[in-house]
């Protein structure tokens, strides 16, 4: 981790008042109006004659860095669009604990695959995002510089974000999540395109805002990374949650066939 | 060939010292045609971001008329308006027809289609891009039409542009609602037809020098925006 970020823990900590006063360092740390835990009940997506996903029950608990593990096409991506709430399910509820709270932009986000970007400068981009999901004005000076520090894209802040690399890119949507410091933020597959420095930077930015407070769920097929980020996995095939588990136990004992065999690297079908 | 060496040398004469007739008529085309593009793109713009952005029945059909309607000959069009402002048309009582505001409304009239469908274009290609982000941000439709028509604005220049281009080189339809009065609706193109069905080229040559140095004082303003986008 670097110093700039574990200045950004430090001052995460910080009891004034502002962006970082609800940004605790502690894990166990407790927001007023916490939209967590999220539950899943009884889930299904279907296109046509065809169940994207199947019966998903789940509970998403706060302070439990959770990724969502699984080959391509297991549903990983829709099942987090859907926690997201930019897909309905076909039958099923998601129920978030402060359904209200949780509709607002400044309470969940998700960073995208291939990160979306505005036609204008990194700074512009991190400003929009925060205006838009309703952040004080007072504070958004602070978190933007914040986001910057964090992000280590000081340097570029007046570069156009559609001239950037890939990683910067990615980096830059991570920015604008600690600048509007949601309690929730979705991932999917945010390193899937990035060579290895860049995934091991992004990596540590999300390691950061797990540790400032965020509640992470994201998707990948990345072992390493699930081993190295998560404190709990959700294992999926075929569009079914096959099991839930404490990462530690996953990787260790895994009690489906299908997941020993995603472990061993074989062809689940 | 005399005779065009002596018109064309006369008509730069007309240019070079402002002769006062020729500005007049070309202050009436540049303030017909940009009040036309102005108002086509009051209207024709958030039309457009709607029709891009909202899902209704029958928008598959909309999207084709539009389209259709960029090709609208426009003396067509100027028989439409001449039938709507005469005086026994439903527009007849306001007593607009041979006047420049009656050529303002079929000019608008012909650039509204071509602005609203290529606002429509650029703006659901930048939804595409930007719709899931917006969601995610929990953006309202307004909100996300503002940033789109931002996002998008140097391809919506370009489509103002290409609406005024239109505007200030049709004649059909402002010769047939607007009769080319001399010192009242007399513009470039009407002129040229005018003075070249005369014989009298010098001052139709100097418009035409006029026209189509706009022309491409136009297609310069599109290119340099292009490569602005690009950078952008």
């Amino acid at each position: 981790m670097s110093d700039k970020e574990r200045l950004y823990l430090v001052r995460s900590s910080d009891p004034t008042p502002g962006f970082l006063s609800s940004c605790g360092s502690d894990k166990t740390t407790k927001r007023a109006g916490t939209i967590l835990p999220l539950v899943l009940e009884d889930v299904s997506y279907w296109v046509g004659d065809k169940a994207l996903l199947s019966d998903v029950d789940l509970k998403i608990e706060q302070n439990t860095p959770t990724l969502i593990l699984g080959p391509n096409g297991a549903g990983k991506t829709l099942l987090l669009r859907i926690c997201h709430g930019l897909l309905k399910p076909t039958t099923g509820s998601v129920k978030w604990c402060n359904p209200d709270i949780a509709r607002t932009a400044s309470a969940q986000t998700m960073v995208f695959q291939r990160p979306i970007m505005l036609r204008r400068s990194v700074r512009k981009n991190i400003e929009y995002a925060m205006k838009v999901c309703g952040i004080d004005p007072r504070a958004r000076p602070h978190q933007l510089e914040e986001a910057l520090a964090v992000s280590g894209l000081e340097r570029l802040s007046e570069r156009r974000a559609t001239l950037l690399s890939g990683g910067e890119q990615q980096r830059l949507a991570l920015a604008r999540c600690v600048a509007i410091n949601p309690q929730v933020l979705f991932l999917d597959e945010p390193t899937s395109h990035l060579d290895p420095s860049a995934t091991r930077k992004i990596e540590s930015m999300i390691s950061a805002m797990c540790e400032a407070g965020i509640q992470i769920v994201m998707v990948t097929h990345d072992l390493g990374q699930a081993e190295r980020l998560s404190d709990r996995i959700i294992f999926m095939v075929g569009g079914k949650v096959i099991e839930t588990t404490p990462s530690s136990e996953f990787f260790a004992r895994p009690r489906s066939v299908e997941a020993r065999a995603f472990i061993r690297g074989d062809l689940l079908w | 060939m005399s005779s065009f060496s002596s018109s064309f040398s006369t008509a730069l004469e007309l240019v070079i010292t402002a002769n006062p007739d020729l500005v007049e008529i070309v202050l009436l085309s540049l303030q017909v045609s940009l009040s036309a593009v102005l108002i086509a793109a009051v209207i024709g713009m958030p039309l457009g971001a709607l029709i891009a952005v909202r899902k209704f029945p029958g928008r598959a059909i909309v999207v084709t008329l539009l389209n259709s309607l960029m090709g609208l000959p426009p003396v067509v069009l100027g028989l439409v308006v001449y039938l709507m402002l005469s005086r026994a048309g439903p527009l007849g009582e306001f007593g607009l027809l041979f006047t420049p505001e009656a050529m303002v409304i079929a000019q608008t009239l012909l650039v509204l289609p071509i602005i609203v469908a290529l606002t429509r274009q650029t703006l659901v290609d930048l939804h595409q891009y930007y719709d899931e982000q917006f969601r995610s941000f929990r953006l309202t439709k307004k909100r996300s039409v503002q940033t789109l028509i931002w996002e998008g604005r140097y391809s919506l220049l370009t489509a103002l542009l290409a609406g005024f281009g239109r505007a200030s080189a049709e004649v059909g339809a402002v010769m047939i609602v607007g009769g080319n009065i001399n010192h009242v609706t007399r513009v470039m193109t009407t002129t040229i037809a005018m003075e070249t069905s005369k014989g009298d080229f010098s001052l139709a040559l100097a418009l035409g020098i006029i026209l189509v140095s706009l022309v491409i004082v136009i297609n310069s303003l599109v290119s340099l925006i292009q490569s602005m986008e690009k950078v952008a």
